[in-house]
């Protein structure tokens, strides 16, 4: 009897330290699945995509994430979306990021909030419908770390500010790596701020569109779990000569905008 | 009949128990590091269930007719000890509770200091910063110190220093000085004019790793106003007491000029930040307790400030 006993709270002790340590799927299948994806059925494959993230979150604020995609941008078959997700954050929607054949490569790197212990997972959805995933585990950090930009003032005196990283040298027609970077507090909401005593609903970059001379290249509805100052690695692909062109726009309906000439 | 009687013993003596904790009440120890002025050592660990995020360097100073409390602690029974603490040490009343900054290991002994002639003193941003990262540092409490935290933990300011602030103790003058975003965007230091101690909290470090959650270029702007203040000692928010000023800050600015220098040049030759958080400032492993812990979050910091540079 005794043995029975020691036996089983064994298990229980191994139990509550698997579901402590939070590396399990219950949320994904509970509720997102259905929320994001009703109805549909998404394989679980490593063919179409990859996803690459810390194995430890360094800092909750900013996590560094990227998707790699192992197909080619062809016009006959494509990565149409990408939908990212952090299972246990209080808004798990993180991101989702429309490509066109004109991507080149269906590639995006960002960095994103990770409150607690969870899956950070990626959904393809190829042109024809297919939803293909792949997810990593986060361990979320810990002591005075927080999901909360580091220097507020300095990110509101930035605000709006935009530019472009590309490497000195274009290649015509052929995928090209571009970086975009956007001063942006992205605060989350609830908090109240003490001098006007104002409650601040969230504040957050919401809508992001890339266009190479007019044609879309990239275009993402973006939510809280992405970093102050989100920052975007995407692909475009330059035939001649022209403007890559960014714009953006937050909560509070702000617009900013910001243009970069390559030249192949 | 028996269970009454029972029931009587039982609680006979659970109130013998309280009575008998209210007479002991727990203290810890303590340093004199100046007449009048206390500190209680904080090891070099990262917050845990053993420790209950009871970490950091806090203290108090004694007037003749206050006391300021020099951080509250980690959590409210290390508020509740340093509290008892004073009150064995002295009879003068505590009149001021300065929060150095919002991190958790220096703000969440407050509640016990709660009560009638309290004040709480703390950065003109610093309720802006506990609002922002209170829910979270509360949804995470249990799971990181085994202490559950409540809203009622969370205490704002009555006094906001935006600049600079004189406390008389009676007959002992502290001057509170507000400093531009460095560890924090919402650091204090404290510095007491009779003993030329100057309490820097977390804006010095020494031997455990500098943790930076404001600005590195912030920080060291702050520093080299700081290193021209004549002092006989300073005090750390996490190491030792030191009593060679300027040079006890050599380390610390060391470390952050090679962070600076390190990852603005990887920025310049078009590096991502992946690649920083792996590879820069590794050279300064093992100078440092707790650089696993903390370096690569000072990298991944650093990165995100210094791109906006050009
Ligand atoms: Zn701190």
């Amino acid at each position: 009897m005794k043995m029975v006993r020691v036996i089983i709270s064994f298990w229980v002790l191994l139990f509550v330290n698997v579901v402590s340590a939070g590396v399990d799927d219950t949320v994904w299948q509970n509720e997102l699945k259905a929320q994001f994806f009703a109805g549909r059925s998404i394989s679980e494959a490593e063919n179409i995509i990859a996803i690459e993230a810390p194995y430890r979150a360094e800092d909750a604020a900013l996590v560094p994430i990227r998707i790699t995609s192992k197909i080619n941008q062809t016009n006959d078959k494509y990565i149409k979306r990408i939908t990212l997700i952090v299972d246990k954050n209080p808004i798990p929607f993180a991101a989702e990021f429309n490509f066109t054949p004109l991507s080149g490569k269906a590639d995006v790197a960002m960095r994103i909030r990770v409150n607690s212990y969870s899956y950070v997972r990626a959904i393809a959805e190829m042109n024809d419908g297919q939803l293909i995933m792949v997810k990593k585990f986060v361990k979320a950090s810990g002591g005075c770390s927080a999901p909360i930009g580091a220097d507020l003032d300095a990110a509101m005196k930035r605000l709006g500010r935009m530019k472009f990283k590309l490497p000195s040298t274009a290649q015509s027609n052929e995928p090209n790596l571009a970086q975009l970077l956007i001063s942006h507090p992205n605060i989350t909401g609830m908090q109240m701020d003490q001098v006007t005593r104002i409650i601040r609903p969230a504040y957050y970059v919401e809508k992001v569109k890339v266009t190479f001379d007019g044609q879309p290249v990239l275009t993402a509805k973006t939510d809280i779990a992405i970093s102050a100052d989100p920052n975007f690695r995407f692909y475009f692909v330059p035939q001649s000569a022209g403007d890559l062109h960014a714009e953006v726009s937050d909560t509070d309906g702000k617009t900013f905008s910001q243009t970069y000439r390559v030249e192949p | 009949m028996k269970y009454t009687m029972l029931l009587c013993l039982s609680l006979f003596f659970s109130l013998f128990t309280v009575l008998s904790q209210a007479q002991t009440k727990e203290t810890f120890e303590v340093q004199k590091i100046a007449p009048g002025l206390y500190f209680h050592f904080g090891h070099h660990e990262l917050p845990n269930r053993e420790n209950h995020g009871g970490i950091a360097n806090i203290g108090f100073v004694v007037g003749k007719s206050c006391v300021a409390v020099l951080d509250s602690g980690g959590n409210p029974q290390q508020g509740l000890v340093l509290k008892n603490t004073i009150e064995k040490i002295t009879d003068v009343p505590i009149c001021y509770v300065i929060n150095s900054h919002v991190h958790p290991d220096h703000v969440f002994g407050n509640r016990s200091f709660k009560g009638k002639g309290v004040q709480f003193i703390g950065h003109k941003n610093l309720a802006r910063a506990l609002q922002l990262r209170s829910a979270f540092y509360l949804q995470r409490s249990e799971e990181q110190l085994g202490v559950k935290l409540t809203p009622q933990d969370i205490v704002l300011p009555d006094i906001m220093v935006a600049d600079s602030l004189t406390l008389d103790l009676g007959g002992r003058l502290l001057t509170v000085t507000a400093h531009g975003s460095a560890h924090t965007d919402n650091d204090l230091s404290v510095l007491d004019k009779s003993s030329q101690t100057l309490w820097l909290s977390d804006l010095l470090f020494v031997e455990h790793l500098p943790v930076i959650d404001g600005s590195l270029k912030g920080w060291l702007k702050e520093l080299k106003e700081l290193s021209l203040l004549k002092v006989k000692r300073v005090v750390p928010g996490h190491g030792p007491v030191m009593g060679d000023w300027p040079a006890a800050l050599k380390p610390q600015v060391d470390y952050l000029t090679m962070l600076l220098k390190e990852v603005r040049s990887m920025i310049k030759q078009g590096k991502f930040i992946e690649q920083a958080i792996v590879e820069a400032g590794q050279t300064a492993a093992g100078r440092w307790a707790l650089f696993d812990a903390f370096h690569k979050k000072n990298v991944t910091l650093v990165f995100a400030e210094l791109e906006w540079e050009d």
